[in-house]
């Protein structure tokens, strides 16, 4: 029982992280119809600045303000930064390409996220990096006999936040209903008056953000970064995107908590080897039973 | 047969030029490029396999290095273990690829578009992952399976030299593109790109939608099975790093680089992939920024691809669509 519990804490850890990184992938399919392959490179390449901010300045901040201040610099300057790239690939690599369909902008996609990729080896080097240690002081909570750590329970706060926050933006705001209009039908949507370029530059601003956002976690949390790191996370996280149901907001959230339930659980209970097998088959069997995902509606062939 | 009098009375210029330049090529250059030659043939394969499933029928395989896989390793380890001649394993790589595929798409096949893409990357990666995971000590684990013949063509004739490999792989390249411009031109290859252009359309013309998607799926599958056979003889050991995601990757793009659907497309996509990172070795750790630069300018001007196909090709309507539903 206990395992169990402390196996579903480590689980949600992991699982927020999926969920922040697959809010992009879901937000950028529901509205272009787009794979966007270069997020898992977002997601390093905020990991990367995240790294870079607390080295140089780590020091400094954290005598003058507190470990709190270092790790929140961390995250806006490396959310900030990736706003700017993911604008940057969008109107580079994507708006020249989407227009005509689909399949090319996969190829452009993939295209970026080498690009992106080898940039990150370039600046920072093809070696692993390590956070700083004990940037959050390693302080242990006992909750009716598990253990859950003072990090932990920022990144699930955090990470709950940032998806309540998304959630209220894109569920009960003006905006909110013109990008769910726009994900609906775009050219409905735009003859409603929607201006379709601000919607591609919200999602475009807040998915890279969200993704850096969970780079820096994943480097404090697990404390070593790679530049292919993005590969692995990026498709994880679109598989809790599909898991949910694509281009649906709360289901990406509920597919990568999910997904990292499963995979901790898996990891614990059948075989650490064998867990990302096992995570895979679950994925191929939903959607054996479920095509359009556990939260995806059905959606009417057209004719 | 006369399908193919026909296809040959209609050759077009490019071929015997192409001919004559695979045959005279190794003669000029040193084998460092006779291998890089031969691995350009090697991704030819592979993506003439997969652009049966891509480029003809229009279905999403992010997973294509699974079948590959299976082909070189079960090459490899028959060969390993009970000495079974290599060119004898060609034909039983090959099945047994399409036999995988076979009982892997069975269930997945109605799947649509992302969806079924999604479950082919994960088909994939499970070959992957049990390959390194070593199930019942067969595979070698991470370090993979060592020591793989040569193919032996008659007693005395042995296939061991990199001019030797370069004849073998591209005589089997040129007897694919035979047989897959027949099976373009056959019953087979029109159903396929019927359900391409619209799949609903074509269930109700009396085409066995589900029937053809496996079929495609079982060819592509087979025809990567002989190409992971040839690979694994050549390097004479497979790993699991081999076969990653980032190859089915590779393959994606070389039917989309080429043009779906279209042979001569494929062949150039793959000579893209393969050579283009050789050609730019001087730019050393540059390169690959570049190449990925060039896909995307590469599909802002020529989004059909480098060599797209004419008649029964991708219709510029249907890429200008969304969703191309039921055929995606």
């Amino acid at each position: 029982m206990q395992l169990l519990l402390e196996q579903l804490i480590n689980g949600l850890t992991i699982g927020s992280f999926y969920a922040l990184i697959a809010l992009g992938y879901s937000m950028v399919y529901g509205v272009l119809k787009l794979i966007n392959f270069a997020h898992g490179d977002f997601f390093t390449m905020g990991s990367y600045i995240g790294y870079t901010v607390l080295v140089l300045g780590a020091a400094a901040l954290t005598v003058q303000f507190g470990p709190w201040i270092g790790m929140l610099s961390a995250i806006c300057v490396a959310a900030g930064s990736l706003t700017i790239v993911g604008l940057l690939v969008e109107r580079v690599a994507y708006r020249p390409v989407y227009p005509v369909g689909r399949l090319p902008a996969v190829v452009s996609a993939l295209g970026a996220s080498i690009f992106l990729q080898n940039t990150i080896m370039l600046i920072w080097g093809p070696r692993y990096q390590a956070y700083p240690a004990a940037l959050i002081p390693v302080v242990r909570f006992q909750l009716g006999g598990i253990n859950i750590t003072l990090l932990q329970v920022i990144i699930l706060v955090l990470s709950f936040f940032l998806m309540s926050v998304l959630y209220y933006i894109i569920q009960r705001t003006t905006f909110g209903a013109a990008v769910r209009a726009t994900a609906h039908d775009r050219d409905t949507a735009s003859l409603m008056g929607i201006n379709f370029n601000r919607v591609i530059l919200f999602i475009f601003t807040l998915g890279p953000a969200l993704g850096a956002t969970a780079g820096v976690m994943v480097g404090m949390y697990y404390r070593q970064i790679s530049f292919t790191m993005g590969w692995n996370y990026g498709l994880k996280a679109f598989t809790a995107t599909i898991l949910g149901g694509i281009g649906n907001l709360p289901g990406a959230m509920f597919g990568g908590l999910i997904l990292g339930v499963l995979e901790m659980l898996g990891a614990a209970y059948i075989s650490a080897a064998w867990k990302d097998v096992f995570v895979f088959l679950i994925l191929i069997l939903v959607l054996i039973f479920r095509p359009n995902g556990l939260f995806g509606e059905k959606i009417a062939e057209k004719v | 047969m006369s399908a193919l009098a026909k296809i040959f009375k209609n050759t077009p210029w490019y071929i015997p030029a192409a001919l004559t330049a695979l045959i005279i090529y190794p003669f000029l250059v040193s084998n460092y490029f006779i291998d890089i030659a031969f691995f350009f043939g090697i991704y030819a394969l592979l993506g003439l396999s997969l652009n049966i499933v891509l480029g003809e029928v229009g279905l999403f395989d992010l997973g294509h290095a699974g079948f590959y896989a299976i082909g070189a390793y079960v090459t490899a380890i028959l060969n390993t273990r009970y000495q079974i001649p290599i060119l004898a394993l060609l034909p039983i790589s090959a099945f047994a690829a399409a036999l995988f595929a076979y009982i892997v798409c069975s269930p997945i096949i109605h799947l649509k578009g992302d969806y079924l893409c999604i479950v082919t990357i994960g088909m994939g990666e499970i070959v992957r992952l049990a390959l390194i995971n070593n199930p019942f000590d067969l595979t070698g684990g991470p370090n993979g399976v060592f020591g793989v013949d040569f193919p032996k063509l008659a007693p005395g004739i042995v296939i061991d030299s990199s001019i030797k490999y370069y004849f073998l792989i591209w005589a089997v390249v040129g007897l694919s593109i035979l047989g897959l411009v027949s099976l373009q031109h056959s019953r087979i290859g029109r159903a396929w790109n019927c359900i391409r252009e619209d799949g609903i359309a074509a269930g109700t013309t009396g085409i066995n939608v589900r029937h053809y998607k496996l079929l495609a799926f079982v060819i592509g599958a087979g025809l990567a099975g002989v190409a992971g056979n040839i690979y694994a003889s050549k390097l004479m050991c497979v790993s699991p790093e081999s076969f990653t995601f980032w190859e089915s990757c590779l393959m994606f793009c070389i039917v989309l680089i080429g043009g779906m659907g279209s042979i001569p497309g494929v062949i150039i996509g793959a000579g893209f992939i393969s050579l283009f990172p050789e050609i730019f070795r001087p730019f050393a750790m540059y390169r690959m920024l570049v190449f990925g630069s060039v896909m995307i300018v590469m599909m802002m001007f020529r989004p059909g691809g480098f060599w797209p196909r004419k008649r029964g090709g991708v219709s510029f309507r249907s890429l200008l669509e969304d969703t191309v539903d039921g055929a995606v």
